[in-house]
């Protein structure tokens, strides 16, 4: 009896794990596979050759692509982090009326539920040759030809992504804020600490955990992001994960994976310094 | 709510209002652009109203068929939401008890929401590929979806259990109550609010979800691969219109969501 307890969760976790175990780490397996394998112009075959990773690692288109794809890591990184961390706090320290608190939380999430492509389509009249911003700026007179930059650009591509990903870093920091004992800025003030002293040495601290959680998600959706760089980013923008996408299209699979295998490499060591940096287990 | 505000609450009033017209400024812009007559054009101003182009989404000669692709993403949706619950309720029940193995499980479910969404497309179709499975919506497409709704439901009901106060079901064993009818009577009334909550947010991430799906979905579309294809060949407000049909879709699912939720914890509450 006591063996069949101890057995219980095993059987509890099981049905979770062989859908992950099918649907993720096999594939992922079967991508490290193939990027050993030959492509002889239309199929791949089995076969143990480097040139995959020879052909990623030489071209410099990859250095090039990699480079693009941390600028907006970065750019996407550090405007979701400006704009999330002032609207958390906003939420969480100035809002008392905790019904008001949750109204005001929910109309920030709310259109992080609809869809992606709806949300990339709506900045084409904003942003637009003859957008709205276009329009204001023309029509106050501070250009006198549109700006063709906003839309079709690196800039669109940033705006989209922020767009997108913004709420995944404003949850995990409002959580982390929330979670402060308000006791603590009480004894910060009692003891003579300025507002700036007391965001600094004490708000910040305990929010590290909930901005390195945020930090993760922004930097590893952006990373594999290809979708908004098609739809947003001019002929030139070039991500990763677009360039995956682009073998993929032409059927270059063992490429393709070789590519995707850098990918997760480089990914995966990006959420290990963050990780590094900050002890995240305190927030699960 | 009497004591005087500070210059910097205010700036962060203002902070805040300027995130909420960043978030909905382009959503109100393409519903006043759908709402036009058929001299509507892609751009401001609007030069009459109507709902000509609303019309205009269900005409499959005009802009592409969207009644199949919505209804596969809605079947996709209810699967993929009733299978996620139906795994991630027990997983997250084990873990309220120490088992060895436990952090690896944990660590696979997270890195399944962590890894770039090209990759579990990309292996996802070679793995359908090298075991010569045709792809399907239904199929590998389930399988994408899964790999993203999963831990988001895992990780919502390890929180709902970290919470959970264990001396009901202690009370309900000792007066003799089986696993199963502890499970029935006790546990599910008990975590219902949060399943409708996870219900809403896994059927919204599948309904929503293109880059898992894009390699992997077979002949037929789900919604978004097909609204997708519309971006590069429709140059009429209808592409707002259709826009605007899912948003309204997406907000009435959420509302639905949070009074159901309110109604049934209010019903607890009042026991």
């Amino acid at each position: 009896m006591s063996k069949l307890k101890a057995l219980r969760p095993y059987f509890l976790v099981a049905p979770q794990t062989i859908v992950l175990l099918i649907f993720l780490v096999l594939p992922i397996v079967l991508i490290g596979v193939v990027s050993f394998w030959e492509f002889n112009g239309y199929s791949m075959t089995p076969a143990f050759t480097l040139d995959n990773y020879r052909g990623v690692l030489t071209s410099s288109v990859t250095l090039d692509t990699y480079l693009n794809t941390f600028k907006y890591v970065v750019l996407v990184w550090a405007v979701c982090l400006a704009m999330a961390f002032p609207v958390a706090y906003f939420l969480s320290f100035c809002i008392d009326n905790p019904r008001l608190q949750v109204i005001l939380f929910l109309i920030c999430t709310i259109p992080f539920w609809t869809s992606n492509i709806i949300r990339m389509i709506a900045w084409i009249p904003v942003l637009g040759r003859e957008g709205l911003v276009n329009q204001a700026l023309t029509g106050l007179g501070l250009v006198e030809t549109p700006v063709a930059w906003l839309l079709y650009s690196d800039f669109a591509v940033v705006v989209g992504l922020v767009y997108l990903y913004a709420f995944f870093m404003i949850a995990p920091i409002f959580n982390s804020l929330m979670r402060i004992d308000r006791r603590l800025i009480t004894a910060a003030q009692d003891m003579g600490a300025s507002g700036f002293q007391i965001l600094k040495e004490v708000i910040l601290p305990l929010a590290a955990p909930g901005i390195s959680i945020g930090s993760i998600f922004v930097v590893t959706l952006v990373m594999g992001e290809f979708i908004t760089v098609r739809l947003m980013g001019g002929g030139q923008s070039a991500s990763v994960g677009k360039l995956i996408n682009t073998q993929i299209g032409s059927l270059q699979y063992p490429l393709a994976a070789a590519n995707a295998v850098v990918l997760l490499a480089v990914t995966l060591l990006l959420v290990v310094l963050i990780l590094r940096t900050v002890d995240v287990r305190k927030e699960m | 709510m009497l004591k005087k505000r500070s210059l910097s609450f205010y700036l962060l009033l203002i902070f805040f209002c300027l995130f909420v017209l960043f978030l909905y400024g382009p959503i109100i812009a393409i519903v006043l652009l759908s709402l036009q007559g058929p001299d509507g054009q892609l751009m401001f101003p609007v030069r009459s109203f109507g709902v000509y182009w609303l019309g205009q989404v269900f005409q499959e000669q005009r802009v592409g068929n969207f009644v199949e692709p919505f209804k596969r993403s809605l079947t996709l949706g209810l699967l993929v939401t009733a299978i996620a619950i139906a795994v991630s309720v027990p997983a997250a029940m084990a873990f309220r008890s120490r088992f060895r193995g436990a952090s690896v499980i944990l660590y696979l479910t997270i890195a399944s929401l962590i890894v770039p969404s090209v990759l579990v497309s990309l292996g996802i179709g070679i793995l359908f590929q090298v075991m010569g499975w045709p792809t399907n919506w239904f199929s590998s497409g389930l399988g994408a979806h899964l790999t993203w709704t999963v831990p988001f439901a895992f990780l919502i009901m390890l929180g709902v259990f970290n919470r959970f106060d264990p001396s009901y079901e202690e009370a309900a064993r000792d007066l003799g109550a089986s696993g199963v009818k502890t499970f029935q009577e006790i546990v599910l009334p008990l975590i219902a609010p949060s399943l409708i909550g996870i219900t809403i947010l896994g059927f919204t991430l599948s309904y929503d979800e293109f880059t898992r799906t894009s390699l992997v979905s077979g002949q037929d579309n789900t919604l978004p691969l097909e609204v997708f294809g519309m971006t590069t060949n429709v140059t009429s407000p209808a592409l707002y219109a259709l826009g605007t049909l899912t948003t309204i879709f997406s907000f009435a699912m959420i509302a639905i969501a949070y009074s159901g939720y309110r109604i049934y914890s209010q019903r607890q509450r009042g026991g």
